[in-house]
């Protein structure tokens, strides 16, 4: 009986701490798109170093749990990586933190090096099914796209306009299976966020243009998706500090070196 | 243990037990709360036969993942059942027991595998096989129902040998001094006297087969389309949950649960089947 009472007045202390040092150090937490999630995750330490009274957590979900999270202030920011924000998002503070290209990449045995955007708009929509019909060679066209509502495949859909989705076209679940698609199949043409490009795969150029941060900052390169990030009222107070943080030449650099294209250079 | 008694220990496991039922019952009755409203408002002709599913514009028929769902089980159980229930034959019929007392476990532990390991194989070896060989993407019903083939093999082999073993030896004893020989009493007297046992475990493989999901995603390439050939790229139901669920709102989201009643509708037939062959069995002895 001694025992349990002194279990419990213990477990009463720890309560109390806990409760304790939740008041002293504020919270701000981000939710939303799964392709700027490393990049927060990585700016967040390198706040939380310089701010050590705000905990700043990352979580993923996508865009649309970011939005849906702002909303119902279960997330202090919404992270969002659309062209076009949905209707329900349209009351929310949106800042632009970054922008990040949708490269269109074929399997490195493939000889097309280019193509217009009409041309990739036809082999997504599935009227042009053979590689020859692109100057390439005398193969079927193997379509990889990503699931319906990822951000990734309605920013492409959007900037380029008038595309349904071939039914032929295989379906991948994230940037890196789409990657691991292209490579291991010859025939393949799929689309990623550009800072996962690597050497397994091949970027073609877009009408002229290669998918590369000089051109995307040149504006030569069109298919471009902003990263927002959410609140729902004007930021103040901690979350303010962490916006303010997100567009500081620091985090910025940050943002460069890693592959996305910063709004501040 | 004096703080309880007996009786309080009882009633603590009888709490435990019914916990693990309600969480079935609980999770049912939430899918179903879920996703009936919306197969109702849709119209349920149109929703299980309509071949058109574009979340983006309304449009939720699930037919083609049904057909993908079924054909991936079928090419699952020509894989699964004959090399299953062989391997059960054999090991039962034609080896020494100390033999089976190795290989039983062994074949045991195929069910340990986690199934992301099943599609990982299936995307790095099955599927560039399977396209620089036969052609199309690869990613395929046929890798689907290969894959699957061998995930389902554990629940076949062990149900049919404990199925086998259970035929009386009298039988086999019967049909040697007919002058049988061990291959005509096996596949004359053992198999057809454990059928029941038998087409439970495959009923049960196709189950699992239906259920599976990770490995399915990974390997049959999830394109939203009525398959032409076994070479052509299929979404499966689970698939169609799982790839879709974490963007899910609204109406979208109600027609992913609706797509999860159909699921559960369709592996509870296939359970209640499994049940009445066993209890077939049971009823003969």
């Amino acid at each position: 009986m001694r025992f349990r009472k002194t279990f419990a007045g213990a477990a009463l202390c720890a309560l109390i701490a806990l409760l304790g040092c939740g008041q002293k150090r504020q919270s701000v937490t981000l939710a939303g798109s799964t392709a700027f999630q490393p990049f927060a995750e990585k700016l967040a330490g390198q706040f939380m170093q310089a701010n050590p009274e705000i905990n700043v957590t990352v979580q993923g979900g996508g865009s649309a749990v970011g939005i849906q999270s702002t909303l119902s202030q279960a997330a202090d920011i919404g992270m969002a990586d659309l062209v076009e924000l949905p209707e329900e998002a349209r009351n929310l503070v949106a800042i632009e933190v970054a922008r990040d290209g949708i490269a269109i990449v074929v399997n490195p045995n493939n000889p097309v090096a280019g193509l217009t955007s009409q041309q990739v708009r036809d082999i997504f929509s599935g009227t042009v099914s053979n590689w020859k019909q692109v100057g390439g060679d005398d193969r079927p066209i193997t379509v990889v796209s990503r699931e319906a509502g990822s951000g990734t495949r309605s920013s492409f859909e959007q900037i380029l306009g008038n595309i349904s989705l071939t039914k032929e076209a295989l379906i991948q679940d994230s940037n890196g299976t789409i990657r691991e698609t292209v490579a291991n199949d010859a025939n393949a043409v799929g689309y990623l966020s550009h800072g996962l490009i690597n050497d397994k795969i091949k970027p073609v150029k877009v009408d002229g243009a290669d998918c590369t941060t000089p051109e995307i900052m040149a504006g030569r390169y069109k298919l471009v998706r902003p990263v927002y990030l959410l609140t729902l009222e004007p930021p103040a107070g901690a979350i303010k500090q962490v916006l303010d943080y997100m567009l500081s030449s620091e985090a910025q650099a940050t943002i460069d070196g890693c592959g996305l294209i910063p709004v501040k250079h | 243990m004096k703080l309880l008694g007996e009786r309080g220990v009882q009633r603590l496991l009888a709490g435990i037990a019914f916990s693990a039922i309600s969480a079935l019952l609980l999770i049912a009755l939430f899918i179903i709360k879920e996703g009936l409203p919306f197969i109702i408002g849709y119209g349920p002709a149109k929703f299980l036969l309509a071949s058109d599913w574009n979340p983006q514009l309304g449009r939720f028929g699930i037919w083609p993942m049904i057909v993908a769902s079924v054909w991936v089980t079928l090419g699952a159980m020509l894989v699964g059942a004959p090399l299953g229930v062989a391997c059960a034959a054999y090991l039962t019929e034609f080896v020494p027991r100390r033999v089976m007392g190795v290989v039983k476990p062994t074949i045991e532990l195929l069910a340990g595998i986690p199934s992301v390991v099943y599609g990982f194989i299936g995307v790095m070896v099955l599927a560039p096989l399977i396209r620089s060989s036969l052609g199309g993407p690869g990613l395929s019903v046929l890798a689907g129902a290969a894959i699957l083939g061998v995930m389902i093999l554990p629940t076949i082999i062990s149900i049919s040998i404990d199925s086998i073993q259970a035929v009386p030896n009298s039988y086999r004893e019967g049909s040697l001094a007919l002058g049988a020989t061990r291959w005509q009493t096996t596949y004359m007297v053992t198999i057809p006297a454990a059928k029941s046992g038998i087409i439970a475990s495959i009923i049960l493989g196709m189950g699992r087969a239906i259920g599976e999901t990770m490995a399915v995603i990974m390997v049959a390439g999830n394109a939203v389309k009525i398959p032409g050939s076994p070479l052509d790229s299929v979404r499966t139901l689970t698939a169609n949950i799982a790839l879709e669920m974490g963007y899910a709102t609204g109406r979208h989201r109600e027609a992913l649960f609706a797509t999860g009643v159909v699921l559960l509708v369709i592996i509870m037939i296939l359970n209640s089947l499994a049940g009445m062959a066993i209890r077939k069995r049971a009823a003969k002895r």
